[in-house]
């Protein structure tokens, strides 16, 4: 086996949890958010294809590693670490 | 200080230090209290800079009616100004709001059109695109995306702050329409090219998320990502902790969406320490917590009042 990457907790929204299988917090590696994204769809086919579009984050998408917005810490480059966790939402309008 | 009008007294609020949550003599934080504004609120600014740069545009006659998707805050200050001056106003609010900000509306004379508590302000703003569609003669000042909004921040929030903290090294605020962030940050990075300009977005519960599809999300057009140099999403239970971390420690009675930026400015807080450097971060108190008090959430345990929250708008 190579090096492992630690396994990580990633919450799912609702719209996404058709591809898997319903659950709300799933778990993939990765040393960067693009491998996380990887290994995501490799356990559940058709995810990527929800999340990314010419190889960048999708506009409407945001993804938070341990709350802060991935892109302004990298984006798909952002580093991973073990103990870290990801939360991807919907962009929605905000109160106001 | 004396004022012509309830109007001319907007803005000019205090900023002040927070000498025991700041987490070094040298790492201070600084709250802008927007609640000392006529409706209790930083919105305040945006909608009078929207109502006058619509009159001054023609869009808005005498007579008019005003028609505005909001979660609240906006609504009520719009309510206000428009009642002062004679339109009326009619406002499409997602019905998982607090009933504080339904009879403050009315209060001002508002009309409130509900809209679905699924997809929260999302569904609020498209309802409102619908009936402004329907109904032509109708202004809607469509605050996501009115310059006039990040105007009124960069002419007033912006130099407010920086010439009562010309040291100021970051910037903190909410992340709802982006007017604040982006007509303050514009300001400050002006005249301080290094300051951070740091958002805290409130992560509702999951019914707000509740798109049919990805391709239904939102961004403001106001939203210029470049102006930002972090943004956080920050969920109610911090908020909750912090907007009582803030009265417990400085006595300042704040809202909900407070507690949101309190936790994103005292993170940024730890980090500056950390590296052994100095800094002053003024934040925005965005309201009191006076609308927030049907909640129940400044007693009982934080789980509680994370329930309680659940599926609410409270930002």
């Amino acid at each position: 086996m190579s090096v492992s990457t630690p396994e990580i907790d990633i919450r799912i929204p609702t719209i996404l949890r058709p591809y898997t299988g319903g659950e709300k917090s799933v778990q993939a590696s990765g040393a960067t958010l693009a491998e996380v994204i990887q290994d995501l769809e490799r356990r559940f086919p058709g995810m990527e294809e929800r999340l990314l579009e010419d190889g960048k984050l999708r506009r409407f998408v945001n993804v938070y590693l341990n709350d802060e917005d991935v892109r302004f810490i990298g984006s798909l480059n952002a580093v991973i670490s073990a103990g870290d966790n990801i939360t991807i939402l919907p962009a929605v309008a905000g109160g106001a | 200080m004396r004022f012509d009008s309830l109007e001319d007294s907007l803005g000019h609020t205090p900023l002040i230090g927070l000498p025991k949550l700041s987490p070094a003599p040298n790492v201070r934080l600084w709250i802008k209290m927007e609640d000392r504004n006529p409706t209790g609120s930083i919105k305040d600014r945006a909608a009078l800079w929207m109502i006058n740069a619509a009159e001054r545009d023609g869009l808005l006659k005498p007579g008019a009616t005003i028609l505005e998707p909001t979660s609240g805050n906006t609504g009520i200050s719009l309510a206000m100004i428009a009642k002062q001056r004679g339109y009326k106003m009619i406002c499409v609010m997602p019905e998982n709001t607090s009933p504080e900000r339904s009879q403050l509306l009315r209060m001002w004379g508002a009309e409130i059109i509900y809209s679905e508590a699924a997809g929260g302000s999302n569904e609020a703003v498209r309802h409102a695109k619908e009936i402004s569609a329907a109904h032509p003669e109708w202004v809607m000042l469509y605050q996501y995306g009115n310059a006039a909004n990040a105007l009124a921040h960069y002419e007033s929030t912006g130099p407010e702050i920086l010439e009562d903290l010309p040291t100021i090294t970051h910037f903190v605020a909410g992340l709802g329409t982006t007017g604040t962030l982006m007509g303050t940050g514009r300001y400050l990075r002006e005249h301080r090219p290094h300051v951070e300009i740091i958002a805290a977005e409130p992560r509702y519960g999951e019914v707000v998320y509740g798109l049919r599809n990805i391709d239904g999300g939102f961004i403001p057009e106001l939203y210029d990502e470049s102006v930002i140099t972090r943004r956080f999403s920050v969920g109610s239970h911090d908020s909750v902790r912090r907007v009582r971390e803030l009265l417990d420690q400085e006595g300042i009675f704040a809202g909900l969406s407070t507690g949101a930026i309190l936790h994103a400015a005292l993170g940024i807080a730890r980090e500056v320490v950390k590296r052994g450097e100095s800094a002053d971060i003024a934040f925005i108190l965005c309201d009191a917590g006076w609308k927030y008090l049907s909640t129940g959430i400044y007693e009982g345990s934080l789980d509680d009042a994370e329930e309680r929250l659940e599926g609410q708008l409270w930002a």
